[in-house]
């Protein structure tokens, strides 16, 4: 491992010049740092979140009794299905560091086997979340809301959530939801598609040809990042 | 660019892949340049860093005119200048500026000047011209990505001047855009269309930012040639450097919160808006802040204040200590300094926000985080003079512009005191004393660092050299412009005079201080005027100006090394050696008063130590 060779030279010589004081190359460096200017853009949300739950605390909905759809079954079953979407994210993580892992070794098929299971985590991943968002805009009986339709307060039944109003709680929650888990959902989308490419070029043999696999681990870093967002925002959505 | 095509996890040793990097550009050499390939979309970052600066100067221009005319409105309010009409058409019926366009100009000015020539155009410049030169690296990390920051950048400048011809006029709502004015198309003219271009432009210009500083960053902490550790990096580098990780830190957080104004102007969410009225009309949105938004913007907000002015004070150091021929005073003191402003610049944000209903006590937890600053600024001030005290002062252009730099840092950096004390603050906020405080501060403070910058540097990248004479002339018009445009600010703001105002005629309060306006743009003239010389100066001394020695200000950093000719790969055969820091000037028993970042240290030298 290239840490093992740099750890060992002295820290003066590391940042002396004509070497890469990390062990790392240009790509991967900034990929490191494209995420933490991700992980601001992540934070000023969820900060965002905080602020929103915490103004309208009052009429901020249980979490969990909006979600307790389950496919295929009407039983409730509170955060069951959202943490079975978390599992599965974080599972295809795993098959991640499996291909980036084969990748090492230079192992073509490994990598094809791993990260194609990557893909397809990925894919369930966004399935799961359209079908979580179709369930929460359809919504159950409704609840009567006094909302602005047109310039003028009316009294309606109002069934799901959209933009404006919805029957779980405050506007906020559903806007936030939305976004929030949209423009995650953007990033696991972004992710799948850089993965599926870098599945393909390795199955054409541009890596072999290259002679590693490194674009592997840089996309293996973002694809973690994803699902260590997923984490935070699992945890100030659902659960807090 | 393949330079690390080799890292093979395995047998990643850095060392050899940098060789095969050197390598790899010499032999780059043979290529055949297309127009193309050279001129447009070049991934040489001394041919990006012209185009930067060039497209800067540009924008530079157009809102240095925008600024001329919302001065003859403000200095002769309602007066009909009949020069206006067949230039702005319908925004000035008779030749007299119509109120919207009036706004419309304040804040498209503010938007080119901040993120188009001071962020986009310093840093793009003279970090693509410097960090590989001074580091002595064949280029940036990566040419490609390099050349698309700058790209992104061009394609926001087009979408931003492309709102200005719009049907309803560019966004008007001041350049920081707050909701609700920025947020419902329908509150004023400007909130339409071109808030949605503003928005996108934006947008196009986060992710050159982005590009731009991911590229400055990797490049200066994998690409230093042998010998050339941290702190023996000229201070322009450090400047860089710091300046591209506030970029990567704030501007995401610009992006989250205009996603969040575009989904509440385009899909009805209500992020930043609450029960409103408008004409009468009660608006769905529910429960949204605009005080959200506001935290969220000065977040970037001022950080970016730095992002300015970091890179102009670096250029600063460098071209000060070249031209006192002096070391530059207190070495590590500078770079503690940019470090500790770059740390506080995320803590203080709060200070754009005391009247906002801000918890007193919170206002004052940003009054002491925002004092804190003055350490750091004074630190750089006075290593500034110190470096010139009992110097062998070379009186260059570069060099004054340097020193009126200094100038305008104190003159403004002493109001920001009164400005960033939460009690004193509420007497002169959303005055013309902020209005003065900023244009000195980091207005004129950053553009005499990116005229210093030119002026030093421009035989670096034209190869010739800028008529001096017009380089004093071009100085002393715009110094004096300057500081008479800006300083009886102060007093109009100290009187109470708002701004952003079409004009002050229902005031009577006012009516003594039209004077001070009428003087204020007269200056404001002048200094306009001044730039003429100045961009004739630059082109003619493109094609005709006197050609330059290798190293024409005996400077000791490593661009000067470099062949007067511009190669691919910046140095024909192999990258120089750094023996020292970059401020070896005057020094004892030396023939000549500098010696160069690669000259070897001698044995007398070895034993005394580095600096």
């Amino acid at each position: 491992m290239a840490h093992d060779a740099t750890l060992e030279m002295p820290a003066k010589k590391l940042w002396g010049g004509g070497t890469s004081p990390f062990g790392a190359s240009y790509g991967k460096l900034m990929m490191w740092f494209f995420l933490i200017s991700d992980a601001f853009t992540f934070s000023t949300l969820l900060i965002a979140l905080g602020y929103a739950r915490h103004v309208h605390a009052d009429s901020w909905p249980l979490v969990e009794e909006v979600f307790y759809h389950f496919p295929f079954t009407h039983a409730h079953l509170p955060l069951l299905y959202v943490g079975l979407m978390t599992f599965i994210l974080i599972i295809s993580s795993v098959t991640m560091v499996l291909a980036v892992d084969a990748g090492h070794t230079n192992n073509k098929k490994g990598v094809l086997f791993w990260l194609g299971l990557t893909v397809v985590g990925g894919l369930v991943f966004l399935g799961s979340q359209a079908w979580e968002w179709y369930t929460f805009i359809v919504g159950g009986e409704g609840v009567m809301k006094t909302v602005i339709v047109d310039g003028q307060a009316k009294e309606i039944l109002v069934q799901g959530a959209n933009l404006q109003y919805n029957e779980y709680g405050h506007t906020q929650f559903a806007d936030f939801f939305f976004f929030i888990t949209g423009f995650h959902g953007f990033h696991v989308f972004s992710g799948v598609v850089i993965n599926a490419i870098i599945w393909w070029q390795a199955a054409e043999g541009v890596y072999e040809k290259r002679g590693h696999y490194e674009m592997v681990e840089k996309a293996g870093l973002y694809w973690h990042f994803v699902d260590l967002v997923w984490v935070f925002v699992f945890t100030f959505f659902y659960l807090l | 660019m393949s330079a690390m095509d080799s890292t093979h996890k395995e047998e990643l040793n850095v060392q050899t892949a940098h060789v095969e990097h050197t390598h790899d550009h010499a032999d780059e050499h043979h290529h055949e340049d297309t127009f193309i390939s050279k001129y447009i979309f070049s991934h040489d970052h001394k041919m990006i860093s012209k185009q930067f600066l060039i497209t800067a100067i540009f924008m530079a221009v157009i809102a240095m005119m925008m600024s001329i005319v919302f001065r003859l409105q403000l200095a002769w309010p309602g007066k009909s200048f009949p020069i206006l009409e067949p230039i702005l058409g319908k925004w000035a019926p008779g030749g007299v500026l119509d109120p919207n366009f009036y706004l419309a100009l304040v804040t498209i000015h503010g938007t080119i000047m901040v993120f188009f020539v001071l962020t986009g155009g310093l840093s793009g410049t003279f970090s693509n011209l410097l960090i590989p030169l001074q580091i002595g690296a064949r280029d940036m990390a990566s040419g490609f990505l390099n050349m698309l920051s700058f790209w992104f950048f061009a394609a926001s400048s087009v979408v931003m001047l492309g709102s200005v011809f719009i049907e309803s006029g560019p966004a008007s709502g001041g350049w920081t855009v707050y909701p609700p004015l920025s947020a419902l198309p329908e509150a004023m003219p400007g909130s339409g269309l071109g808030m949605t271009l503003w928005l996108v432009s934006m947008s196009l210009f986060i992710v050159s930012s982005l590009l731009g500083s991911l590229n400055y960053i990797v490049t200066i902490i994998n690409l230093r040639t042998k010998g050339m550790s941290m702190t023996r990096l000229p201070l322009t580098i450090w400047a860089f450097l710091v300046t591209a990780i506030l970029g990567v830190l704030s501007f995401p957080v610009l992006f989250a919160a205009a996603l969040l104004l575009i989904f509440d102007r385009s899909f009805g969410t209500s992020f930043y808006l609450s029960d409103i009225y408008i004409g009468g009309q009660a608006l769905e949105y529910n429960g949204g802040s605009p005080i959200l938004y506001e935290h969220l913007f000065w977040f970037l907000g001022h950080p970016e204040v730095y992002i300015v002015l970091l890179p102009a004070l670096g250029i600063t150091s460098e071209v000060i200590a070249t031209n006192a021929r002096k070391p530059i005073f207190g070495y590590r003191a500078m770079i503690a300094s940019i470090l500790g402003i770059a740390f506080l610049s995320f803590i203080v944000w709060g200070h754009h926000m005391f009247i906002t209903g801000m918890n007193p006590f919170l206002g004052s937890v940003f009054v002491f985080t925002t004092l804190l600053i003055a350490i750091p600024s004074a630190v750089k001030a006075f290593n500034y003079i110190t470096t010139l005290w009992k110097g062998n002062l070379q009186f260059t252009p570069g060099m004054l512009f340097a020193i009126g730099l200094v100038s305008f840092f104190i003159t403004g950096g002493v109001t920001g005191l009164i400005l960033g004390d939460s009690a004193l603050d509420i007497n002169v906020h959303d005055t013309y004393f902020v209005v003065a405080h900023f244009h000195l501060v980091m207005g004129s403070a950053a553009i005499f660092g990116m005229f210093a910058g030119i002026y030093h540097w421009f035989p670096r990248m034209f190869g010739r050299v800028m008529n001096k004479k017009m380089g004093y002339a071009h100085f002393w018009l715009t110094f004096a412009g300057a500081y008479g445009v800006f300083f009886p600010m102060h007093f109009l703001g100290m009187a109470g005079v708002p701004r952003r105002y079409y004009s002050n005629t229902e005031f009577p309060i006012f009516n003594d201080l039209v004077d001070i306006n009428v003087l204020v743009t007269w200056f404001a003239i002048l200094a306009a005027t001044a730039q003429a010389i100045f961009l004739f100066n630059f082109f003619y001394s493109i094609f005709k100006g006197q050609k330059s020695s290798q190293n024409p200000w005996r400077s000791n950093t490593l661009e000067w090394t470099a062949p007067v000719k511009h190669i691919h790969g910046n140095w024909p055969g192999a990258l120089p050696e750094v023996h020292r820091w970059a401020y070896d000037y005057s020094k004892p028993d030396r023939e000549e008063d500098f010696v160069p970042q690669d000259v070897p240290m001698t044995e007398k030298e070895l034993a005394e130590g580095e600096h």
